[in-house]
């Protein structure tokens, strides 16, 4: 490690007020070996691994039911999350709604909690959250075509060695390196 | 010995017991991806400029350590695999699809799981990228839905490697542990090579 933590941990300086030096980040291998684990429990359980975009689509199917629960029910997306008129009882909004908790708690604990815009030095604020919003915006679309994102797919499919799985995995890191040059600007 | 994994097979689990448990799972899923430092735009990107792979060592750490529990499980008797979910495989939509998630991967700087984590740890942008990931989605089930056909209708079925190959799965999981064994000494290298593109502030 030749750099040091708090370049790490707050890299919008000048937009994030530091009140105390954030902990470092835990060894990746470890935190990827308790990630598999939660992994394993969430397969043994329930049978089914973790997800994420699910939780969105469930949000959406519940905003689409606030105009007209008729049309929620009949769309071919909406449907499939309508859960009888509540769609926001919804296994992975659970998850994520747990995860929001366990990420809140491990950054109080490791001091890495503040406001902050995540950008390199060169981007500006108003660019970076344009950029934010047009990358949800793409992310999602390709997590429905794909059925899944980095948790659904990725994590989920890949351990069970799911070809699709892995097609999307191999698809994912190759469009990001494609287009990383493009948008070096952003981030470095 | 008997099979009795997963639980889910043999209890019917009520919508509150099931919502409990999805709750406490999250709880060990954000903790992890917050405490390998994913609720950071930059450090989810960083592995596409080379100077830092975390991203990629969480997550085939993680990957191989549940597929390793997942064969040990099944081998000794504990876990009947057959009775897993296994999301159908698409070739063609999970190839598109993965290229269009990655763009939007590396122009946001999240992913729907990290995004989570970047909110809990208060990153404004992570905000305004699930705002767009809620905009996309709803999107997705107004302006598309016909896409839900195609996928459908063209879909090659559950499909995995030792299924495909015929190759029983203890061998794939010996190869991706040699595998994750050369990239984490690859990655190293790559770490020294590239880090002079970590920014300075």
């Amino acid at each position: 490690m030749t750099h040091t933590i708090a370049q790490d941990r707050f890299p919008a300086a000048g937009q994030a007020s530091v009140a105390a030096i954030p902990k470092p980040y835990w060894n990746p291998y470890a935190v990827g070996f308790l990630l598999g684990l939660v992994l394993l429990a969430t397969y043994v359980v329930t049978g089914r691994g973790l997800g994420a975009t699910g939780g969105y689509s469930a949000v959406a199917a519940q905003f689409a039911g606030l105009f007209s629960p008729e049309h929620a029910a009949a769309n071919a997306v909406h449907a499939k999350y309508w859960n009888d008129g509540a769609p926001l009882a919804s296994w992975t909004l659970f998850l994520l709604a747990g995860a929001f908790i366990g990420a809140l708690a491990s950054g109080l604990q490791g001091q890495r909690v503040c406001w902050s815009i995540e950008k390199g030095p060169q981007a500006s604020a108003e660019r970076r959250l344009a950029l934010a919003f047009a990358g949800g915006f793409i992310a999602a679309y390709g997590a429905k075509i794909a059925k899944g994102c980095t948790s659904g797919q990725a994590l989920t499919g890949g351990s069970i060695l799911n070809v699709g799985s892995l097609v999307f995995m191999v698809a994912v890191f190759a469009a990001a390196y494609g287009l990383a040059w493009f948008v070096r600007k952003e981030w470095l | 010995m008997t099979t009795m994994l997963p639980l889910a097979s043999s209890i019917e689990f009520s919508t509150v017991v099931n919502l409990a448990l999805a709750l406490a799972l999250g709880l060990g899923f954000g903790f992890c991806l917050e405490r390998a430092g994913f609720g950071s735009a930059r450090k989810l990107t960083a592995v596409f400029y080379l100077y830092d792979m975390a991203v990629v060592k969480v997550m085939f750490t993680a990957i191989v350590t549940a597929m390793i529990g997942l064969f040990a499980l099944s081998a000794t008797g504990f876990l009947d695999l057959g009775e897993l979910y296994l999301e159908p495989t698409n070739l063609a939509a999970q190839a598109l699809g993965g290229v269009v998630f990655g763009a939007g991967f590396i122009v946001g700087g999240y992913c729907p799981g990290t995004s989570i984590a970047a909110i809990a740890t208060g990153r404004k942008d992570a905000m305004v990228f699930a705002l767009g990931m809620l905009v996309g989605v709803y999107a997705y089930a107004e302006l598309t839905p016909g896409i839900e056909g195609w996928i459908k209708a063209t879909a090659q079925g559950a499909m995995t490697l030792p299924s495909v190959t015929g190759v029983p799965m203890g061998w794939f999981v010996l190869a991706f542990v040699a595998f994750l064994a050369f990239a984490a000494w690859g990655m190293n290298r790559l770490e020294t090579r590239f880090a002079s593109l970590r920014p300075a502030s």
